[in-house]
């Protein structure tokens, strides 16, 4: 327990504009996402552009919402109390994000162990399959489904490996640039925090190029079947977490050249290191369910 | 439990910067003012729901068809469902939470201000998208709150999409406020109060917290997976794919049945605040409470099934979800016991705080042993879809969590608003729901128990008479809670000046400040023995 000393800063901001302009923003968003997505078939609508204007709205919060905390970090007005408030606040949406993926690989599993088992005939489910699909055969990857629907496996081999290789090179590079900013070597982080936007940029890149030789070459898509469903869902959000990781390292370079962060005050770059890790883990993961498995 | 030691006197050193008008609402960071708006934001969306519940009685008043249509009434079961669980119940608990934490463990403020107002602002547009839906083309949304596929996605109407993304910010809200709860009780304790010195108030809502945490995400992954199965083309929930409808509902149950302690937990930790203060003993084995907390917020992860008995799983699946959940009678047996120790040889009195209380523990056990005959799967097969559980439910939402609120309302009312509410009202909205709320629900066993399915407009003839009197209830009930609303506008514009600590016998950190309670307070935290 800490003394009562350390209780008397405990910085409570006064009234802040920021959040109702976010709460503004979700609000165009899900409107105009969901007026997108609700005309998807004849693409009328201007949801689209709903969409873009609460994503716009939104960046712009955050932007003006993170520059106020970072002014009030660099004005000292943060104790150690209120930086360990910010560290289990980001610990606990990081594991916010694992629940997320876990519902996910939940399907994944539930679909390999049971539907696909069960809809071949498995348990005491044979009067089912020679009612419904009696030509159905259950495998793993899935490549026909029940009502004809074909396509071909994603192979670990390639694209996906160099993937994980990169990706894990990532967290290694971030950790030393997390060691270099502990020692105060301000060259080394540089370097180090450089290395892995690069990874997490390569690391994109292939990704795209993955999901572009799946849609045109292997007729791997998001609706062939449980098996390019998991697949696209899983890596798409997982993709969608690494660009996220990215811009915040971006950020965090950015702040590293104009001299923010000491050896002993640096949530951000914390956070941003933890978010890092946490998709890296959720890459090591997939690669094993998705991609070998 | 906790004694302050340096306590009034240093809650105002601060002066503050309160806006006026409705920018102090909107762009406010205090604790005390986010609670204020979730409770009404809560209240409001309580009669929201409460009409479309009005809606669905009169319809069932007599068998036939005669008011509504029958996709309209399934759009007012899933409303009614959605407003109440995400819209009244989680959001009167933050409100709450809110308003007492900081004061219970001696905390300037939440510990994420900014984020708190968030996690607040964006509910009222969630509750936008949603009830504008059932004005959009072909209606909102009709497949009942547990949004089963394929009535989800393959039948369902245009609005799905919005119900989706309306669902995302709910879900957010709620992971950012559990995240400010578990963030706050962790790290801005006053010294010396440990863990097990915490309130059970306090208690309650830390593990709470942590199941939002856990499962709010699990909801949002089962919402998308509806949405792209319904415009995206992929088949989760749809055999012909390789995915499975059963699939969808161990999905929704895992988050479903944590889901059901969220709005259950902070109510044990209410009555067990407020049954210690009116039987004036201390609360009879307070470690007791915590354990059978945890317990029971574990044992939520591993009984979801409970609620697919008839969907064909396999028999050791059945057996392990059936005596999982009947392993939750023991802590939960636990609580009642102690709530009744508590009173034993108490010298009571009976304020409408108190009565609350006491209905909870009455009228939450019966729905209690309600649900210990639905956990057993063979006599599940007869009960499954039927009014009992129905009745169920109610029981453990209305005359629990809802009452649990009302109790907590009128017991922090005096802090909040610095005056004492009208008692005698009070009463009189207490006798006038009690009597109403069971003739509501309780005659709904009966209905279950001879086969009437639930969530349908119409229905057989023999069932007539019990659902005239369930609808007189129905009506009943609603129009009592109108009464409360008076009351507080009352007592917000005056009535007898309360003071620090109203109540005799009442322990805890927010009885030393001022009422009503100063706009900050505890600046400087106290000391705890």
């Amino acid at each position: 327990m800490t003394t009562t000393k350390e209780y008397e800063s405990y910085y409570v901001p006064d009234s802040s504009h920021w959040p109702i302009v976010g709460a503004v923003a979700l609000f165009l968003i899900a409107v105009g996402a969901g007026n997108y997505v609700a005309n998807l078939d004849t693409g009328e609508g201007i949801g689209g552009w709903v969409l873009l204007a609460g994503i716009a709205l939104i960046i712009y919060m955050v932007v003006g919402w993170f520059s106020n905390v970072i002014n009030e970090s660099m004005a000292g007005k943060y104790s150690a109390q209120m930086d360990n408030s910010f560290r289990q606040g980001m610990s606990w949406f990081i594991f916010s994000e694992v629940m997320f993926f876990a519902a996910f690989f939940g399907a994944l599993l539930y679909a390999r162990m049971f539907s696909v088992p069960w809809l071949g005939g498995a348990g005491n489910n044979l009067e089912t399959f020679q009612v419904l699909w009696p030509e159905f055969l259950a495998a793993w990857p899935l490549t026909t489904t029940p009502d004809g629907t074909t396509t071909e496996a994603m192979p670990w081999t390639g694209l996906p490996l160099y993937n994980t290789i990169l990706l894990m090179t990532s967290s290694i590079t971030a950790h030393f640039a997390h060691v270099a900013l502990e020692n105060n070597k301000r060259g080394a982080l540089k370097l180090w925090l450089g290395f892995t936007i690069l990874l997490g940029l390569a690391f994109l890149v292939l990704q795209v190029e993955e999901y572009i030789h799946a849609y045109s070459a292997m007729g791997l898509t998001l609706a062939s079947g449980i098996y390019g469903n998991t697949f696209f869902m899983l890596t798409g959000f997982h993709g969608m977490h690494v660009t996220l990781g990215t811009i915040m390292l971006i950020v965090m370079f950015f702040r590293v050249l104009k001299g923010h962060f000491t050896p002993e005050h640096h949530f951000a770059f914390q956070a941003a290191s933890w978010y890092w890790h946490f998709v890296d883990v959720v890459w090591v993961l997939l690669f094993l369910f998705v991609y070998i498995l | 439990m906790t004694t302050a030691t340096d306590t009034m006197d240093h809650h105002d050193d601060h002066h503050d910067h309160k806006m006026t008008g409705i920018k102090r609402w909107l762009y406010t960071t205090n604790h005390k003012d986010i609670g204020t708006l979730y409770l009404w934001f809560s209240f409001i969306m309580l009669l929201t729901g409460g009409a479309m519940a009005m809606v669905i009685r009169a319809e069932l008043f007599q068998p036939g068809l005669q008011i509504i249509e029958p996709d309209f009434f399934n759009q007012m079961t899933t409303v009614h469902g959605l407003i109440m669980v995400f819209g009244a119940i989680m959001p009167a608990f933050t409100g709450l939470a809110n308003w007492m934490l900081p004061m219970m463990i001696g905390a300037p403020d939440m510990a994420l201000p900014r984020l708190n107002n968030w996690s607040f602002w964006i509910l009222p547009f969630a509750f936008g998208i949603l009830l504008s839906s059932l004005f959009m083309e072909g209606g909102g949304p009709n497949f009942g709150w547990t949004f089963y596929a394929p009535l989800s996605t393959t039948y369902s109407n245009g609005s799905t999409a919005f119900f989706v993304f309306a669902v995302h910010i709910m879900g957010i809200s709620s992971i950012m406020g559990a995240i400010n709860i578990v963030v706050t009780i962790m790290n801005l304790r006053a010294p010396g109060m440990t863990y097990m010195k915490m309130p059970l108030f306090v208690w309650t809502f830390f593990i709470t917290a942590y199941l939002l945490i856990a499962v709010m995400p699990v909801l949002a992954g089962t919402v998308t997976m509806v949405l792209t199965d319904t415009y995206f083309g992929t088949s989760f929930f749809n055999a012909a794919g390789g995915g499975d409808p059963v699939m969808f509902q161990h999905i929704f149950w895992f988050f479903g049945h944590p889901e059901v302690y969220i709005m259950i937990l902070p109510a044990f930790g209410i009555v067990s605040t407020i049954i210690p203060t009116f039987a004036r003993k201390k609360l009879f084995g307070y470690s007791s409470m915590v354990y059978a907390t945890s317990s029971i917020a574990f044992l939520s992860f591993i009984v979801w099934a409970h609620h697919m008995f008839t969907t064909g799983m396999p028999l050791a699946g059945e057996l392990f979800f059936m005596y999982c959940t009947m392993l939750i009678a023991v802590p939960t047996g636990v609580k009642v016991f102690n709530w009744v120790a508590t009173m034993w040889k108490g010298s009571m009195t009976f304020e409408t705080p108190m009565l609350f209380s006491i209905a909870f523990v009455i009228l939450f056990t019966i729905g209690g042993f309600s649900g210990l005959m639905l956990a057993m799967t063979p006599v599940d097969f007869q009960y499954h879809d039927t009014y009992f559980v129905v009745a169920h439910f109610h029981y453990v939402l209305v005359t629990g969590s809802l009452f649990s609120i009302y109790a907590a309302a009128y017991y922090w009312l005096p802090k909040w608003t610095g005056n004492m509410y009208d008692e005698k009202l009070g009463k009189f909205h207490f006798w006038c729901s009690l009597i109403s709320v069971n003739l509501l629900f309780f005659p709904m066993h009966f209905l279950g128990l001879a086969g009437m399915p639930r969530r349908i407009p119409d229905y057989a003839l023999q069932f007539a008479d019990f659902n005239k009197w369930v609808s007189i209830g129905g009506f009943a009930f609603g129009l009592s809670q109108l009464i409360f609303l008076v009351l507080v506008i009352k007592c917000i514009k005056g009535g007898k000046k309360a003071s620090a600590n109203p109540w005799d016998a009442s322990e805890g950190l927010e009885w030393t400040v001022a009422s009503p309670a100063p706009y900050h307070t505890f600046s400087t935290p106290p000391e705890i023995k």
